[in-house]
């Protein structure tokens, strides 16, 4: 038994965190509850769980013990103070807003984010009546500029998707503390292996459990990390924690759950009403895929290193953006947050435009094309003609998704056969 | 004593230790957090007092509620304090004129006391602050892990259940010292 004072290390929890031999049977490896409901002693014991005055499982949409492990197991790894597991990397976001955000509200958000997540800022947000203003991150001064007494959260990637953008965590914390809004950022693409943003001021996490987590390609998943940091009492700027709520005969979240309210909110409010569970089963297989997280990342980063400065050196290739690289724009800042490694998602340029993009994608053989990052098996994808085909050449641009570029998710497979398929592809009649 | 952090098996000890616990600052109603966590102690066995000189010759849950410390005709193991910072110290003096005297003071969330604290460790009384029994008692037996909450422990010993109940959990030390 670990002595109590000691912490134990990233690949001890990584393995541990969370999890205990089940009491009834013994069996060491977390089962997988396939249950929808739980069943209760009695009547008091039921309203005692409805009333959130005792601990356990009512309903799965609710929570679930195999969920429940993996919330743990992140929110250890992020060293955050409580996890909520959700369906999907969109749903922890919609789940996210809906505990900080009323129609009118304000997010400023970083404009280097995923395409899907640009998208659900800015179309589906509307229905909400949450407005999305956008602030680049290579300009720190756009983020003070777009808060407004409306404001409520700031939004920023660790390494944004896809092009290897590197976010200056600490420099737009403390633009957020003292605008009074908790930082969220999303670290699904760095993972607590490279980088724990709350180490640099922020207040939530947000994972797609689906990618670099699960980190094998056959889960869909999301999950939020309270950093157990914000004060939601300070004023009257976030009621679902700091008044009393309706729907729990009036407890004041804040005060009743102290630095793990804000994941209880998400649970008990957001998760309970709008619905996007987990499957245990998807959660058993995220947690199996964690337990190699430190060794699958440092892979992941030796691998993708080894093949940007492949890629710079190739005949074919205009330009390549990863941060691991030492020209690179983000490389200082890479070596900040992300020591270890600067991750495994990068884009590059091909002279051939667009027809070199279709062409390259067209004829690897080892690597998948498909729309994913974060799997053992290396993947590409040529955004341009998928996943952004439907915009304007400009606006494919502003995304980071021009005719030429090309985004890679470098995974575990031997270096020199990663590199034997991108030549095969590159060669391509 | 270092009262910035206390090492898990420092607040075990306790819990595994103390029967009775008088509950200082209780409040009757239902969505409190001191109703809360008054109720979950309650539950898991532990002789809960509450003691609240506005809800006195009352119960709550059952339990005979005593205005004040010096009124309780039992011995209290430990002192649950639910007050404000600037109103522990009395609370503290009184407890430390009870025979016998409690073991224990505990504080709870947000609250902290220092020089109460030094007068209750000089008498040989074990401290405890901006805690709440019931989130440590949660965190310690792995209740609080269904919510999702990282208790900060790691061990591969079987998790206990409690032995009544669905769904509660025992703390699974045999010793004082609180060692798993």
């Amino acid at each position: 038994m670990p002595d109590a004072e000691r912490t134990p290390g990233f690949a001890t929890l990584s393995i541990h965190a969370g999890a205990k031999p089940d009491p009834t049977t013994g069996a060491r490896v977390t089962p997988i509850y396939q249950t929808t409901s739980f069943v209760f002693d009695d009547v008091d014991h039921a309203a005692a769980l409805f009333g959130l005055q005792t601990f356990g499982n009512i309903y799965t949409r609710i929570g679930n013990p195999t969920c429940a492990v993996l919330e743990e197991r992140v929110a250890a790894l992020e060293g955050g103070t409580a996890g909520l597991a959700v369906a999907s990397g969109h749903a922890a976001q919609v789940i996210v807003m809906h505990a900080l955000m009323t129609p009118g509200d304000e997010l400023v958000a970083s404009k280097k984010l995923y395409g899907g997540s640009i998208n659900q800022f800015n179309h589906s947000y509307k229905n909400f009546g949450w407005n999305v203003v956008w602030a680049d991150p290579d300009d720190l001064s756009s983020f003070e500029k777009a808060v407004s007494p409306k404001t409520k959260c700031i939004f920023i990637e660790s390494i944004a998707n896809p092009g290897g953008v590197i976010t200056d965590i600490e420099a737009i914390a403390k633009i957020a503390r003292k605008a009074g809004v908790p930082l969220i950022v999303d670290n699904t693409l760095a993972t607590p292996y490279l980088c724990k943003p709350i180490e640099y001021g922020a207040d939530i996490i947000v994972h797609s459990l689906t990618k670099f987590l699960g980190g094998h390609g056959n889960s869909i998943g999301g999950l939020i990390v309270d950093g157990g940091t914000f004060n939601w009492s300070r004023d009257k700027k976030y009621p679902m924690l700091s008044e009393p709520r309706p729907e729990y005969q009036g407890i004041i979240l804040h005060e009743t759950f102290g630095n793990f309210a804000f994941a209880i909110a998400c649970r008990v409010l957001g998760l309970r009403d709008l619905g996007p569970a987990l499957s245990p089963f998807n959660a058993f297989l995220v947690i199996t895929g964690i337990e190699t997280l430190p060794l699958r990342m440092q892979r992941h980063c030796d691998n993708t290193l080894v093949v940007a400065e492949w890629l710079s050196k190739r005949p074919e290739v205009a330009w390549v953006s990863y941060p691991g690289l030492p020209g690179d724009k983000y490389h200082k800042l890479a070596k900040k947050y992300s020591p270890k490694g600067a991750g495994a998602v990068f884009t590059f340029g091909l002279k051939g435009g667009y027809d070199a993009g279709v062409k390259l994608v067209s004829n690897v053989k080892l690597f998948s094309h498909l729309a994913n990052i974060g799997d053992t098996r290396s993947l590409i994808i040529h955004p341009a003609s998928t996943t952004h085909r439907q915009l304007s050449d400009a606006q494919k641009v502003q995304a980071g998704a021009g005719p030429d570029v090309v985004r890679l998710s470098v995974g575990l497979e031997d270096p020199d056969d990663i590199i034997a398929d991108l030549e095969l592809g590159l060669k391509a009649k | 004593m270092n009262h910035d952090s206390y090492p898990d098996n420092y607040i075990r000890g306790i819990l595994n230790t103390v029967k009775t616990i008088a509950m200082v600052g209780i409040s009757p109603k239902e969505n409190r957090p001191s109703f809360f966590a008054f109720k979950y102690l309650l539950e898991r066995g532990y002789h809960m007092i509450p003691v609240n000189p506005g809800q006195a010759g009352k119960s709550i849950l059952n339990q005979a509620v005593y205005a004040k410390l010096s009124d309780i005709p039992e011995p209290v193991d430990m002192v649950d304090i639910f007050r404000a910072s600037e109103y522990v110290l009395p609370v503290v003096e009184e407890a430390l004129t009870l025979r016998p005297t409690p073991q224990v003071i505990w504080m709870q969330l947000t609250i902290r006391n220092d020089e109460a604290a030094r007068l209750a460790e000089a008498a040989g009384l074990k401290v405890v602050m901006d805690r709440c029994p019931k989130i440590e008692y949660g965190r310690l037996s792995s209740e609080i892990s269904w919510m999702g909450v990282n208790s900060r422990t790691l061990s591969s010993r079987r998790a206990q259940n409690l032995g009544t109940g669905v769904q509660r959990m025992g703390l699974g030390a045999t010793n004082k010292k609180g060692d798993h």
